[in-house]
Parts: structure tokens; C-alpha cells; sequence
């Protein structure tokens, strides 16, 4: 992992600092809210419905023991014992005073953590591949260039005022976890055929009111000019982005005014005036990597027998094996992904207490790695096959056992209308009552992959847009209503989900999921997931099940 | 008349303006003046052929390129913020500086605040025209800020990735 020096803790501490004054001169009086609003915003404090939340960068959804800790003891310090990990990456502390905010930032930055651009017209953390370092997919790990773009993007001189927020996304394995198509920019690393590196450049993806699926503008950038690159790309968006209209700020809108081939030759013309002197030297990029390279693997034998015993006699375990456990690159370990969608429970909420159990495994028996995925679970990235028993007993002790990742009760919620002064509706309580009526693991197991993905408005902070179901909260005269999309997908098959009919109230939405997946069940061929039969079929069986009884 | 401060040899200081701004509708004052794009294009050849000093006044939307052939006889380019959140001017300072290697004033006018200045500076504005009524020190404060950086950028300061290096 990426250690900080003494130049990256010097830039938290003067940023704490700065902050610090601000809050200062808010609570003396000396600025209004007004003026305090945009300087808040620049460190990731929000004003929301009950309390000021504030947004804390895990950057590219690397955190270690140490990292966690801190997050689980501010959590209860500050908070109300618990945190809410969010599909960037990041964690939420919902019940915040702001006379608190700078003694919070202290005890960040000296864990090396910060809440710096979480928040405001500027470039997003950036979003990788949870499982960067451990899957044998990878062609490179994104984490290094994660981290580059981390440093680069931190208070841009240029960049800290585009015309609206700004999220990059990068991947280095064909299967996408970071939803890199539906982010501003995507990079996914590729190999030239003599061998050389780079990445493919996908930009104007996004949710939201005009959701897109992003456009390759560069089927191949050789890695080493990757950041004047990206410095072509922003300058053509701060340039040229609307600023009238904050619905049409984002490049998405920018890209499909101009057309994908016309913005992408502005931008080619902007890249050859820039040239190399914005590039990072290799010098840097081999010193990042250095941080990343290696972990301390044993060799270990492919079979493990107490990970095949426990498997053989535990019924819950070889079911949290089955699901939540994926291939690592090196044999005799194993990815581990923990389920923040217990179910009844708020999709991404950890406890205190959960977040110390997490780091204390992550210390003891997985190299002191913790990662959070965009879907709103943690990853212990590298688990000796032989510590998997182990490890999942204590996470079963503290209600972290849930064996549902990537099944329909794995779902994505915004906060919604329980915290969110935006929203037109609850999310939270939604996706609840559909975990329950899929309590049953055999049924959803049966089921098998299906992302449910639930908004509580227009703004598509729980990317309702490419879910292969997705449900999206409205206001119909103070009722809340949702409407449902089927067939959307944020992975590397991605695509903007379309409507199933009108909006359904409150109490028929999670009756309609379990029809939906019903007609599913009845129509699937041999190995389809619900995305591929949805593909297949369209969405004329759905939705003649969904409306049946209207007619 | 807004407080104007300069920055030289690496300082702040409280400054007489030389210049006056003349807004279209205005009649050219006398001596040094500022004037929009438009005006410049018509009149400029024969505002610099009286012998005083010019500027132009950029507004976000227009693009420092078309001041290209005429910068080496601009004294001051006044990069506009109609709202502190609009964030061109930052671009075209950046390229006023290191595109054009422009060594005039480049001048923040409009809605600026203290807590820009810090970016203003590094993209190669040194002038300032406060909007919240920042002091010297209130700017010198948000300049030095940061005791690292982490870009190259027009101010060539050396970045974190240099620092390393050494």
C-alpha cells in the first residue's frame, strides 16, 4: 500500500489548518452561511436534513487497519456509532456539529486520511477496482495510477472550479467493478499488441437526470502520457462545459452536444499544444509502484484442507463461500468480500463495532488490506484459504456473515429521503423490504446475480440508471411513487436501464421485484442471469406480470 | 474604486492602479486604460498609437487566444470572475503564462476571494482586484497556505514529485 511522506502529511496538516480558521471565523460570526457554504463544500461537509454530514475520502477504497480503526472510534466519537461506506468509495458520518469538523480532519489527517474534494466542482476521488493487487485478471494494478491521479487531482490549480463535479473511474481487469462507463472519465488499462501499456479513454458516462453510457475517445493512450491526457480533457470541459444550468454542467452533456468524434478531436488538439511537460516522470510513477508492488505472500499449496473440512460440515460457511469468496491470484488465497446488506439492515452502514472486527482481520490475517467496493460492501483482499473459517466466524459473530454479494438483496441505496434534503422519497426502507422477501438464501441463491439499485430521486446517487432493476423514487402529490427499469448494467456490459410501466406506490414495489423475478425464473435459459434473459426477452413479460392485475 | 494589489518579486503590496477600467458604454478616459475584447479589436491599434498603456478586459466566455498576435503590446490582460465558481479564468491565466509565455499583468477582476488566491497565483495571475475585502496579509496567508503542491503549473513552483527527487 501507498505510505504517505512527509510531503503528502504536510499538505494534510495545512489543509486541516485552513479549515480549521474557517470554522473559526463561521462560528465567531465572521461569515454567513452563504460564504461558509462553498468553503465547507470544498472539504466535504454538507448541510443535510438533521445534521451536517460530512464525507470522508477513502482514496481509490484503500484503507488499512489503522485507517478503519480511526474511522470506527470517530464514528463513535462524533457520530452515532456508525458510518455509511457510499458508492464512491467513501464513508459518511451523518450526525456531525461543525464546531467538531476540525478537530475531525486532525484526527484524519493523522491517520493520512482527509475529506479533501469529496465534495464540490472538482475532481471526485477516484474509483478503482476493489480487487486491484489480488485478482489474476488485472493487467496492471490501477491502484498506482489511482494514487498518481490522487496527487494530481488534489488541489488543482486549474481544476477546482469546473462547471460541475468531476469523477474518474479506472479498471485493469475485462471485468469492470469500478462501473468505469458511467463515470466522467473511465480508464480501462490495456496492452498494446507489441506489449506496451496504456489505457483506453471512455468520457461522458453518467447518471443523474440524462443518464449515458460513456464514448471511447482513444482506444489506446500509452500510459507514460496519461496526465496530459487527462489534463486535455479537462481543460476542453472547464472551457467549454455549461455553467447556465447545473442539470447540464457535467461533460456528459458537453460530449453529447459535440458528439463524442468532434470532442474528441478537441481534445487531440488541445493534447499535442500541451505536449509532455504535463506528464509525471517515470521516476514518480516507479516510485508509486514501488508502494504497491509485492504484499507478503506465502507459497502456499492450491487446496487447503481445514478451508475444504470446514467447507464439507458448515452449511452457512460453504454458502458465504459460494458468494461472497472470489479466486486470488496466488494459490492457497482467497478475495474476501463482506456484505454491508445484512438483511433489515441500511445498505452501507457499518457499526463501530463491525469496522473494528474488519480491521482487526484485516491485521491479523489479511496483510493489513481493507478495500470498500462502489457497491457498498468492504473487501478483505488477501485471506489464506486456511484463515477463512476463522475469518468468517468472526465476521458472522457481529452480523457481517451475509451471504449475498452480488445476489438481489446486494443492493445499492441512496440515504434517500431519511437523511436527504434532495430526495422525493425513502431508498433505504425500500431495498429493506426487498432483502426480506428474499431472506430466504436457497431462493436467492437460485436466483443468482441480479443488482437491484434504488434512488430516492432524479439525482441517481444509488444509480437506479444501471440496475438490472432499477427503481428510482418520485413525488406524485406527496406520495411516494417509484418507477422501475429493467436491464441496466454499470459493468463492462453497461447500459441505461428503460422503463417498465408507470410508477408503482410504496407498498407494491417490493411485491413487483419478487414478480419480476418470477417471470425471470420462468423464462431463464441455461446459465442466463436475470440481465441476460431481460436482453433476451424484453420487457414484455415483465411487464404483463407487473401490471397484470391493473388491467 | 476596488482595493488593487500587486504582486512582485514574490510580494504583495497595496498599489496605485494606473489603469482605469472603461466599461463600453464609456467614454475612453484619459491615460492608461482597460478595456473589454470588443472594444479592443475595434479601437486598440489606435488607443496604443496615442502613447498610453492598454488592457484588456477577458470575460470567462471569450478565449485569450484571440489576444494571441497582440499580448507583446498589452500591459495588463484582466481575467474576469463573473461568480467565484466560475472557473475559466483559471484556464486562461494558464495559458496566457505558459502557452504564450505572456509577461504582463494578468489581473483577477470581478468576484474574487481570499480563499482563490492560493490557485490564482500558481495558475500565473498577479494581480488582484479583492471582492471580500482580503487584505494583503489575507492573501499572503492563502498563497502560502500549502508548503507543497502537488502540479506543475504556470507558477513553476517545483511540485511534490521534484521534491522527491532531490
Amino acid at each position: 500500500m501507498y505510505r504517505y511522506d512527509t510531503l503528502d502529511r504536510e499538505i494534510l496538516a495545512d489543509r486541516s489548518a485552513e479549515f480549521r480558521e474557517q470554522v473559526g471565523r463561521r462560528l465567531a460570526g465572521d461569515l454567513t452561511e452563504d460564504q461558509f457554504k462553498p468553503l465547507r463544500l470544498m472539504n466535504g461537509l454538507y448541510l443535510q436534513l438533521h445534521a451536517y454530514m460530512l464525507r470522508v475520502a477513502i482514496p481509490y477504497g484503500s484503507l488499512n487497519s489503522t485507517q478503519l480503526r480511526k474511522l470506527a472510534w470517530l464514528s463513535k466519537t462524533y457520530d452515532k456509532g456508525y458510518g455509511h461506506f457510499t458508492t464512491r468509495q467513501n464513508l459518511q458520518l451523518h450526525w456531525i456539529k461543525l464546531a467538531d469538523t476540525p478537530d475531525i480532519l486532525d484526527h484524519l489527517a493523522s491517520v493520512d486520511m482527509h475529506a479533501i474534494q469529496t465534495s464540490g466542482n472538482c475532481i471526485r476521488n477516484v474509483t478503482a477496482d476493489p480487487y486491484a493487487g489480488a485478482t489474476a485478471e488485472e493487467i496492471d494494478d490501477p491502484r498506482i495510477w489511482a494514487e498518481a491521479m490522487r496527487q494530481w487531482s488534489t488541489l488543482h490549480p486549474e481544476f477546482s472550479f469546473l462547471p460541475r463535479k468531476f469523477k474518474i473511474a479506472i479498471t485493469a481487469a475485462p471485468k469492470d467493478r469500478t462501473a468505469a462507463k458511467v463515470h466522467d472519465i473511465g480508464l480501462a488499462v490495456k496492452r498494446a499488441r507489441d506489449g506496451a501499456m496504456g489505457f483506453e479513454v471512455m468520457v461522458g458516462g453518467g447518471m443523474g437526470r440524462t443518464p449515458y453510457v460513456g464514448s471511447t475517445i482513444r482506444e489506446f493512450l500509452p500510459a507514460n502520457r496519461l496526465f496530459s491526457y487527462l489534463e486535455a480533457i479537462l481543460r476542453v470541459y472547464n472551457r467549454h462545459g455549461r455553467r447556465d444550468n447545473i442539470y447540464k454542467a457535467r461533460i456528459k452533456i458537453l460530449v453529447a452536444a459535440l458528439g463524442a468524434e468532434e470532442f474528441a478531436r478537441q481534445v487531440e488538439a488541445e493534447w499535442d499544444k500541451v505536449g509532455t511537460d504535463a506528464d509525471l516522470p517515470d521516476l514518480e510513477i516507479a516510485r508509486i509502484r514501488g508502494a504497491f508492488a509485492g504484499g507478503a505472500f506465502e507459497t502456499l499449496p492450491p487446496r487447503s484442507e481445514a478451508f475444504e473440512a470446514a467447507k464439507a460440515s458448515q452449511l452457512a460457511f460453504a454458502r458465504f463461500v459460494r458468494n461472497n469468496v472470489k479466486p486470488h491470484k496466488k494459490p492457497g488465497y482467497a478475495i474476501v468480500e463482506i456484505s454491508l446488506k445484512g438483511i433489515g439492515e441500511t445498505p452501507g452502514d457499518a457499526t463501530a463495532e463491525q469496522m473494528d472486527v474488519v480491521a482487526d482481520l484485516a491485521e491479523r490475517f489479511g496483510q493489513d488490506d481493507i478495500r470498500v467496493t462502489h457497491e457498498q460492501n468492504l473487501v478483505l483482499p488477501h485471506i489464506r484459504l486456511d484463515d477463512l473459517p476463522a475469518v468468517h466466524a468472526a465476521l458472522a459473530a457481529v452480523g457481517l456473515g451475509t451471504p449475498n454479494i452480488g445476489l438481489v438483496s446486494d443492493i445499492i441505496a441512496c440515504p434517500g429521503l431519511d437523511y436527504c434534503a434532495l430526495a422525493n422519497a425513502r431508498a433505504i426502507s425500500v431495498a429493506q423490504h426487498i432483502a426480506e422477501r428474499f431472506a430466504d438464501a436457497d431462493r436467492a441463491e437460485n436466483v443468482g446475480e441480479l443488482k437491484v439499485k434504488i434512488s430516492g430521486c432524479i439525482n441517481a446517487c444509488g444509480h437506479h440508471h444501471v440496475g438490472h432493476i432499477g427503481i428510482l423514487g418520485v413525488d406524485k402529490k406527496g406520495e411516494e411513487y417509484y418507477q422501475l427499469t429493467l436491464g441496466g448494467s454499470g459493468a463492462e456490459d453497461a447500459a441505461v436501464g428503460q422503463a417498465l410501466g408507470p410508477a408503482l406506490p410504496y407498498e407494491r414495489v417490493a411485491e413487483a421485484v419478487d414478480t419480476l423475478v418470477e417471470v425471470y425464473l420462468r423464462e431463464r435459459k441455461d446459465g442466463e442471469r436475470f440481465l441476460d434473459t431481460f436482453r433476451r426477452t424484453g420487457v414484455a413479460p415483465f411487464k404483463e406480470a407487473v401490471y397484470a392485475d391493473v388491467h | 474604486m476596488p482595493t488593487y494589489i500587486k504582486r512582485a518579486d514574490g510580494k504583495l503590496a497595496v498599489a496605485e492602479d494606473a489603469f482605469t477600467a472603461v466599461a463600453d458604454d464609456q467614454d475612453i478616459a484619459p491615460g492608461d486604460v482597460i478595456v473589454s475584447l470588443t472594444r479592443f479589436e475595434a479601437e486598440g491599434d489606435r488607443l496604443l498609437a496615442e502613447g498610453r498603456q492598454v488592457g484588456v478586459r477577458v470575460e470567462s466566455s471569450e478565449d485569450v487566444e484571440a489576444l494571441a498576435y497582440d499580448l507583446p503590446r498589452i500591459a495588463v490582460v484582466a481575467l474576469a470572475f463573473p461568480k467565484f465558481r466560475d472557473g475559466r479564468a483559471y484556464t486562461s491565466a494558464a495559458l496566457l503564462r505558459e502557452r504564450y509565455g505572456y509577461k504582463g499583468e494578468v489581473r483577477a477582476v470581478g468576484d474574487v476571494l481570499r480563499e482563490q488566491a492560493g490557485f490564482m497565483v500558481r495558475t500565473g495571475f498577479d494581480a488582484f482586484e479583492p471582492a471580500d475585502g482580503a487584505t494583503v496579509e489575507d492573501l499572503e496567508r492563502a498563497i502560502h497556505r500549502y508548503r507543497h503542491v502537488y502540479q506543475r503549473s504556470a507558477d513553476r513552483r517545483a511540485p511534490a514529485f521534484a521534491e522527491r527527487e532531490v
